[in-house]
């Protein structure tokens, strides 16, 4: 390969270089013979590239059906319509987000396998879904990004991290027994509805709504807690007997304490202190001050269970999607990076470690600005392709938030094929994402001219 | 000549990736074991972040897997983690059903009927054009390479509407051939773009010894060009026979019902995830599995083309 490669450099200047002396002894045919070779290029180009844009062009200033000339109506209509501009809007927010992410990790991942060991089976594992079809990636996402904690494993991990540190509600489902003088708070806390103070005889808070195999383990039957005199204590239970022999506001014989409840003291709209039932319900506030206090269950005991994110939802879906993405994409840059990485001089590395550099300072200084070049490729690469986005949103963008995550190339199929029915304004997509690669094509051309 | 610049280090990568390590232990000045233990760390941390980075590569498409190895009540009953706990979950059950399904069965020949043949036409008719601008003299030469460098990143979008109407006119809507045709049609700036680079970069003086032996053209091409040019053939067959494999957004405008791939087949499924994620799950493994193993076994060759195509 490298052998080839030079050879290729010299050859593509030499004839430059001294045209006359080899045109002059050149063999081979004469000019007219080409079209024979490329004759068949030429019909399929000229039929799917050139003449596709003019006729979109023209195409876009008619109307609907085709039958009216309408000018530039359809193109204004783009930039008013609400649907057309929630397109217009996300692309914007792709192109700028999709590359720039994707080319981190590729650089990121580049640099970090540089000089382990087993770099290429993590390259392999990276890079295997750039073969896989978009279809494909979007079915896999919409499995990954399904809501239901129990099923979609982006939001298992999620719950799971967030149950680790904050624990979920115990009794989601509890609620005060009617009319025993507990009332609900609209904060979602249980309050007695009467103050106390220290020495005041033992509380009685009971619950029900809670069925009996909801109950932690460790519950047992509830007991009437000992009234202290500097303190506040009480009972939390479940008052409940099956059968319905059990009297309500009274701790029956076989009534289970609520273990692990948050009980409040609350004096001035303020938490002064904070206790946990035992396994048996009660609790005590040991060494309050004098005075009158509410006392209550947190809100916290009845919230519901943290069920994750909602990843497809109209205000997510578009990340979402743009981390699908960058799991598609990201092996991508990570090997084109990668080939820059290797093909830059080990000596400037080497020189500015041995200055003191710490690696930091050499990826920052040394390795990104002479990665530039491939980065800058690897960036416009990725926009384009970006900007013509279509069956990732497509596939896991779930219809009812279509609409939301729409995308330019998107509304173009659903405006000319997808139902709407309007080749006018899909001509006139199609014509406005031919304008927008059209910096990306003179950087492509400039860039060949130059190196050529 | 950039593109094979940038394909030629990825070839050779995983050697130098593989002797870097030694080279940077002899050439490192020598370190104190504070340097060293730190080091050690850093290198530990470094692992660690990429096994972590690397499972979360490898468990969307596990997830799929397993999913299409469980019942659909299974599946919407639980995640498909829980195969771990309960492995008696697994069934092959969603497998024979789609492989009894007819229409999906004959979605999959679709696909082969579509990806073949539109591979092979573009790899015939791109080598030759692509052989005619290295080598062949013509006025506007230089001029019509760089219009095929401009196609390069022209939208598929632009050519939807009035292909739909060309075909209609021709009576091939919803055609195979249609479908096969557009693929040829779009995808040939890149396959021209790729081999006209690689055959550039083939030795004049093989060329001129070919053509002084009194060899025409064709055979020139024949004997001299295809050979040597077998590495960027390579690239360019893998990558045209998965872009075309994967293809969804052409299918979806020029197939019909009875000449649809499996691709249009698995995404008229998806307005119902839930209930359809059986025949989903089952069928969308099943698509990437041919492209899956392409993939590893031409590893090289596809990275090749993909890294050729930058700025595509």
């Amino acid at each position: 390969m490298a052998n080839t490669d030079t050879a290729a450099q010299q050859d593509v200047t030499t004839p430059a270089g001294t045209p006359t002396a080899q045109r002059a002894g050149r063999l081979g045919p004469p000019a007219w013979f080409a079209l024979v070779f490329l004759l068949p290029a030429l019909v399929f180009l000229g039929a799917y590239m050139v003449y596709p844009i003019l006729f979109s062009v023209y195409r876009s200033l008619w109307d609907a059906s085709g039958t009216e000339f309408v000018g530039l109506a359809n193109y204004v209509e783009m930039f008013t319509d609400p649907s057309t501009f929630v397109a217009l809007r996300n692309n914007v927010i792709w192109v700028v987000v999709a590359p720039t992410v994707v080319t981190v990790a590729g650089l990121v991942f580049a640099v970090l396998t540089e000089r382990m060991r087993w770099a290429t089976a993590f390259k392999i594992v990276v890079f295997m879904p750039m073969a896989i079809s978009f279809l494909a990636s979007g079915v896999i996402f919409r499995l990954v990004y399904e809501q239901d904690p129990d099923r979609g494993v982006a939001n298992a991990v999620l719950t799971t991290v967030h149950d680790t540190f904050v624990p979920s509600a115990a009794f989601p489902t509890a609620r005060p027994r009617e009319g025993v003088g507990l009332t609900e708070e609209p904060n979602g806390a249980v309050a007695l509805s009467e103050q106390v103070s220290p020495g005041d005889g033992p509380l009685l808070l009971p619950m029900v709504g809670v069925a009996d195999d909801e109950l932690p383990a460790g519950a047992t039957t509830a007991e009437l807690p000992q009234s202290t005199a500097q303190g506040i204590s009480g009972v939390v239970w479940l008052d409940f007997t099956r059968g319905g022999t059990g009297r309500n506001g009274v701790i029956d014989t076989t009534e289970s304490g609520m273990p692990g409840m948050r009980v409040q003291a609350v004096r001035d709209d303020e938490v002064v202190a904070s206790v946990r039932t035992d396994d048996n319900g009660t609790f005590t506030f040991a060494g309050l001050q004098e005075g009158s206090y509410t006392v209550q269950l947190a809100a916290a005991n009845f919230t519901e269970p943290y069920q994750g994110v909602t990843w497809l939802g109209p205000t997510l879906v578009t990340p979402a999607i743009i981390g699908a993405y960058l799991w598609v994409w990201a092996g991508f840059a990570m090997v084109l990076v990668a080939a820059g990485l290797s093909s830059i001089p080990r000596e400037a590395l080497e020189a500015a470690r041995v200055d003191g550099a710490t690696e930091w300072q050499v990826f920052r200084r040394v390795t990104v600005p002479l990665l530039s070049p491939v980065l800058l490729v690897v960036f416009v690469t990725l926009m384009i392709y970006v900007l013509k986005i279509f069956d990732l949103v497509f596939i896991i963008a779930p219809g009812s938030v279509q609409a939301d995550a729409n995308v330019l190339a998107l509304e173009m199929w659903r405006v000319s094929f997808g139902g709407g029915n309007d080749q006018g304004m899909g001509s006139a997509l199609a014509v406005f994402l031919l304008v927008l690669v059209v910096p990306a094509m003179i950087f492509q051309v400039r860039r060949f001219r130059r190196e050529n | 000549m950039s593109t094979r610049e940038e394909a030629a280090p990825v070839q050779s990568h995983s050697p130098s990736a593989k002797t870097t390590p030694a080279a940077m232990g002899e050439g490192a000045p020598p370190r104190s074991v504070a340097a060293r233990i730190v080091g050690r760390i850093g290198s530990g941390l470094m692992q660690f972040a990429l096994i972590v980075i690397g499972v979360f590569w490898l468990v969307p498409t596990l997830g799929l897997f397993i999913a299409s190895l469980r019942s659909p009540a299974d599946n919407s009953a639980s995640g498909w983690w829980t195969v771990f706990t309960q492995p008696s979950q697994l069934t092959l059950r969603n497998y024979a059903q789609l492989l009894s399904n007819d229409s999906f069965v004959a979605s999959f020949w679709n696909t082969i009927a579509i990806t073949v043949p539109s591979t092979v036409i573009i790899v015939v008719i791109a080598s030759l054009a692509a052989y005619a601008l290295a080598w062949l003299e013509f006025p506007g030469r230089d001029w019509l390479f760089l219009a095929v460098v401009a196609m390069l990143v022209v939208p598929l979008q632009i050519a939807l509407i009035p292909i739909a109407r060309l075909y209609g006119s021709l009576g091939i809507f919803g055609s195979i051939t249609g479908v096969v045709l557009f693929h040829v049609g779009y995808g040939l700036p890149f396959a021209i773009f790729l081999l006209r680079n690689f055959f550039a970069a083939i030795p004049r003086d093989l060329l001129e010894a070919a053509r002084m032996d009194g060899g025409r053209e064709f055979t020139v091409f024949r004997r001299v060009i295809l050979p040597l040019g077998g590495p960027a053939i390579a690239s360019l067959t893998i990558f045209q026979f998965l872009w075309v494999w994967n293809d969804l957004l052409v299918a979806l405008v020029f197939a019909g019902a009875d000449t649809q791939p499996m691709t249009k087949a698995l995404q008229s499924q998806m307005r119902q995830f839930g209930a359809n994620i059986d025949v989903l799950a089952s069928g969308a493994f099943l698509s990437l599995v041919i492209p899956l193993l392409v993939f590893f076994a031409f590893q090289r060759y596809f990275v090749q083309g993909l890294t050729a195509g930058a700025v595509k």
